[in-house]
């Protein structure tokens, strides 16, 4: 009776530390499958990921595009009450205006070892479709000004470009006041 | 002996469920994350923008204010007869480069206050937005993170729109100005980061708070004047 409850009690506790090691497991997979492919599109939530860049392969990859598209770039965070709350607002303006050439990047500064435990959860929980990266940078006092001089680092924070327009906003939005910005891009 | 068999296999039952039950909890904390939904009130836009304030530059001069410590206690600036100068720190209780910045904060008291630059902590938040940035919060906060300054409550979110603090942490590095004539007075003289790496104190290379006190303390011109740190928005 006693040996036969220890055994039951082992069990126990190997399932529930087994759950914490598989979604271990499947972070690290994650970041080997982001490496290999830097902009997953619209995707199945059950796989969901969420790469992780400096600053240098941010700008590189986001914040150089030259083509007809406009491109909202929002930095935020899951812990950053205000940015979640405007999150529906860039949610929407993609659905609204998904036959002109809009496209919403969502830039994470959540803590790196905050991917899996947090920002997917988010991202499934929420149900968000826009591209969401991680901005791991440490060294803020670098890059914040080449977002913008403008910017004091108080997230939420959005640029609008089209080419070479270029606005910096440092504040919250309502989807009323994105659709404005926006249509000064139009 | 029949009845002790089964007071252990009770026991054990219980233990069971107990196990299980916290697994379970720390897979329901693990999902609790803000929902998008949610009705967050907070409406956060940046002082500036509304009160049409700047804040402060290098070289202005600061204000005092008149705000309550966590022990209760009223604190002014000019309380501080003997300092040299201030380091008024904007932070909280909530947000998590506030919480990655205590034990450097607490540090740079240590290390300042000797030398005559006290840490002023003042908490912008107004706790019916962040009700965890709450007066009652502060003071759990200051004992837990061991504060050695005072931790102030802008109760009426207007010290931080003076200074131009639009995020947390945000740091302003005052020196009292010891010409004639102008006693009291604080002047502006660094504003911005702790250092280069808020997440990671260990990975820190520049001291940017930290060297421009020493650079005031060697009478010399700060080097570095301005920084940008990643904070959380003041939630008024």
């Amino acid at each position: 009776m006693k040996l036969l409850s220890v055994f039951l009690f082992f069990i126990m506790l190997q399932s529930c530390s087994d759950k914490k090691s598989e979604t271990k497991a499947s972070g690290i997979t994650s970041e080997v499958a982001m490496k290999e492919n830097l902009q997953i599109e619209k995707e199945n939530f059950d796989t969901k990921r969420v790469v992780s860049l400096n600053f240098e392969e941010l700008e590189k990859n986001y914040f150089q595009k030259k083509n007809d598209s406009i491109y909202i770039i929002n930095f935020w965070a899951t812990w950053c009450k205000p940015c979640v709350k405007e999150l529906p607002a860039f949610e929407k303006l993609t659905l609204n205006f998904s036959d002109k050439k809009v496209k919403v990047l969502l830039v994470s500064l959540d803590f790196p070892d905050k991917i899996d435990s947090q920002v997917i959860p988010f991202i499934k929980k929420n149900k968000i479709n826009s591209e969401v990266v991680l901005l791991d940078d440490p060294d803020a006092n670098s890059w914040i000004p080449k977002v913008s001089e403008e910017w004091s680092g108080a997230i939420p924070a959005t640029v609008i470009y089209k080419n070479d327009n270029r606005k910096f906003y440092e504040q919250s939005f309502t989807f009323e006041e994105l659709e404005t910005e926006l249509k000064k891009f139009l | 002996m029949k009845t002790r068999k089964i007071l252990s296999g009770l026991a054990f039952v219980v233990f069971a469920i107990t196990v299980f039950a916290s697994c379970k909890n720390e897979q329901k904390k693990s999902s609790e994350e803000v929902a998008i939904n949610e009705d967050v009130e907070a409406n956060s836009t940046i002082a500036n923008l509304e009160t049409g304030a700047v804040g402060y530059k290098i070289g202005d001069e600061a204000t005092d204010f008149k705000l309550k410590d966590v022990s209760g206690k009223m604190v002014s600036l000019s309380d501080y007869k003997d300092a040299k100068g201030f380091i008024v720190i904007f932070t909280c209780n909530t947000c998590p480069f506030a919480v990655a910045s205590e034990e450097r904060i607490v540090a740079l008291d240590k290390e300042f206050k000797p030398k005559g630059y006290p840490v002023i902590a003042i908490n912008p938040n107004n706790p019916e937005v962040q009700e965890d940035d709450s007066y009652e919060l502060m003071q759990a906060k200051a004992k837990e993170a061991g504060f050695t300054f005072p931790y102030l409550y802008d109760d009426s979110q207007t010290v931080y729109a003076k200074y131009g603090a639009a995020k947390t942490p945000h740091v302003y590095l005052l020196q009292k100005d010891a010409s004639a004539g102008s006693a009291g007075k604080n002047i502006v003289k660094y504003i911005g980061a702790i250092d280069d790496n808020v997440r990671n104190a260990s990975a820190v290379k520049e001291q940017f708070l930290a060297n421009a006190v020493n650079e005031l303390l060697e009478g010399k011109e700060i080097s570095v004047k301005e920084t940008k740190a990643i904070g959380c928005s003041v939630k008024q």
